[in-house]
């Protein structure tokens, strides 16, 4: 009984990717905002990675996808819901960071006409990551990519860039070391709605690949823009802004407060790893997939302060 | 009924390719070893498995692969006439799987190590001791890479670039205890970038950057030392012990493959 139960399940979870790959459910948050919203899960074989927040913006001239998925798989998917939402050329990719679930999709939108934009960080990122990434992309999610699959931005965002897509423009900020060292957030003027991509996790933990110090302090900046709405990488498609990075300043500087003791009382990252931020685990969904890793990363962060 | 024989069937088939992809693949984690890193690196020398000597903790699930905390442990303290010389670390599937070498003195007290390496992939990590009648023991334990978004990259390499050479020891106390192993931490700034390969991407190809030398002294009196490799993660970090026999200065000593020198003394009292 058991094991016929796994076949069925084999043959369940190849028709749902099957299915997947053909529609894209997207929601305009705000006039002409889209969002597709992804799962709280690790990339694995089943979901391929599609995990993450994307979606695009629609101007008179020219449509701005912002990230393009987790597989390029998706990528056909979003291009193909957004031709069949707007008669507007895609002119442009922006990749809001290095991540996997955020830019495997770009190879989909290689064509002429069509420039992809990113941190000026993202492509020495991309180099360094690309030969573990791809072996990754084997291991965990049974994918088969190519060097040719990793896109590296051919306009670079130095610190502001302006993105005129005809009736709306977008603003392009570069921020330093905070979710990784490679963000780039994306506000567009027309509706005030602030696209933060990784910069903004609700409900998944959040994920510490730059810099604990440099994420608050880049969150200090953003709280202060006027925006009706914010889109982050992993949760809802649109929440109310600055509220809704609340529960991600709150568990940052929990870890910042309790990591900076351990280190003044000389304890060392094995012990923090165990130990640190332990009650938060119920409020945040894999938890126990990235909160050690969370650790790891600020403790070799913060043992350099002084 | 004939499809219910059919799935049923497939279902075994499924079944017994699971277990001999199983069985494979507890087979397969030694073979790097016993085909070509063994002899790659100590020869035809004969290594006796076992834990008489050494202990070593690994996570089971490296949560960040960039930064593994590894510790060896040793089983009795250094005497003069006996000792562990060399504890070397081997990762068998990275890049280059001799992560370090280091070499302790019986005034290192203990020959415990603790430190931070870079995992690549799903691998056994080894520890070789040698004792310095020259008998060589293991001990070995199995990493997985963790899932997610992790890379064996430092986060912030431009802050690690920034103060590199920059070092620190930290004592468990403010004060030491005389004629007992005290333990130290020795902190390096240094970036420990590997360089990178993907000139397709990135039109440049970033040498590598490594810390390959440490050295440890007390008084003038070496304690530790070490090469190392790029496993070393991103500022790289030392946990390891010696004995004072009075007020001194401790003093590390740190190359990298670039040719440059750092060096860095800190007094410590009783």
């Amino acid at each position: 009984m058991f094991k016929r139960l796994i076949c069925f399940a084999v043959f369940f979870s190849a028709f749902t990717a099957f299915a997947m790959a053909e529609e894209l459910n997207l929601k305009e948050v705000a006039t002409g905002v889209f969002v597709h919203q992804g799962i709280h899960a690790l990339p694995d074989r089943q979901n391929h990675g599609e995990i993450a927040n994307i979606g695009f913006i629609v101007g008179d001239r020219c449509v701005a996808v912002i990230d393009s998925g987790g597989s390029p798989a998706q990528g056909l998917a979003l291009k193909s819901a957004i031709k069949a939402t707007t008669k507007t050329p895609i002119c442009h990719v922006i990749n809001t960071h290095v991540h996997p679930d955020h830019v495997y999709g770009n190879i989909a939108f290689k064509e002429p006409g069509v420039s992809f934009i990113g941190h000026r960080k993202l492509t020495q990122s991309l180099a360094a990551r690309a030969p573990y990434y791809l072996e990754k992309a084997g291991r965990d999610m049974g994918m088969t990519l190519k060097n040719e699959d990793f896109i590296a931005p051919d306009k670079s965002v130095d610190s502001i860039m302006e993105l005129d897509l005809g009736g709306r423009k977008l603003i392009l900020t570069a921020h330093g070391p905070a979710h990784t060292d490679n963000d780039l957030s994306v506000y567009d003027d027309k509706t005030q709605t602030l696209w933060l991509a990784d910069l903004l996790f609700m409900g998944h933990v959040p994920v510490i690949d730059g810099s604990l110090t440099g994420w608050l302090k880049e969150l200090e900046k953003l709280k202060k823009i006027e925006a009706r709405l914010a889109i982050p990488g992993h949760g809802p498609v649109a929440s109310e802004w600055p509220k809704a990075a609340e529960a991600e300043t709150r568990y940052l500087e929990m870890l910042r407060n309790e990591i900076r003791q351990y280190i003044k009382q000389g304890k060392t990252m094995e012990q923090a790893m165990a130990q640190v931020g332990q009650s938060a685990r119920g409020e945040w969904q894999l938890f126990d997939d990235f909160h050690k890793r969370n650790i790891a990363t600020a403790f070799a962060e913060l043992e350099w302060e002084d | 009924m004939k499809t219910k024989i059919y799935i049923k069937s497939f279902c075994f088939l499924l079944a017994g390719l699971m277990l001999a992809n199983m069985a494979l693949a507890a087979g397969e984690e030694d073979a790097a070893w016993n085909n070509v890193l063994k002899q790659k690196y100590f020869g035809d020398r004969s290594i006796d498995e076992s834990t008489a000597s050494i202990e070593l903790t690994a996570p089971y699930r490296a949560e960040d692969p960039a930064l593994v905390p590894i510790s060896v442990t040793a089983k009795k303290p250094q005497s003069p006439t006996d000792y562990i010389k060399t504890i070397t670390l081997i990762i068998d599937n990275n890049p280059v799987p001799f992560a370090a070498a280091f070499h302790f003195t019986p005034e290192s007290g203990k020959a415990d190590i603790a430190t931070r390496l870079r995992f690549n992939a799903y691998t056994n990590i080894r520890a070789i001791a040698e004792t310095n009648d020259g008998k060589l023991s293991m001990v070995k334990a199995f990493v997985k890479a963790s899932g997610g978004c992790s890379a064996p990259i430092g986060a912030d390499l431009e802050a690690a670039m920034a103060r590199m050479g920059k070092m620190k020891f930290k004592l468990e106390g403010d004060k030491v205890s005389l004629n007992q192993p005290n333990q130290t931490q020795l902190l390096v700034s240094h970036p420990s970038i590997s360089g990178m390969q993907m000139d397709q991407i990135s039109r440049q190809i970033k040498p590598a950057h490594f810390v390959n030398q440490v050295k440890v002294s007390f008084n003038g009196k070496p304690i530790m030392s070490a090469e190392t490799d790029i496993a070393l993660s991103t500022d790289p970090n030392f946990r390891f012990y010696f004995v004072p026999d009075k007020a001194g200065e401790l003093k590390a000593e740190v190359k990298d493959n670039q040719g440059k020198e750092f060096s860095y003394t800190q007094t410590v009292s009783p």
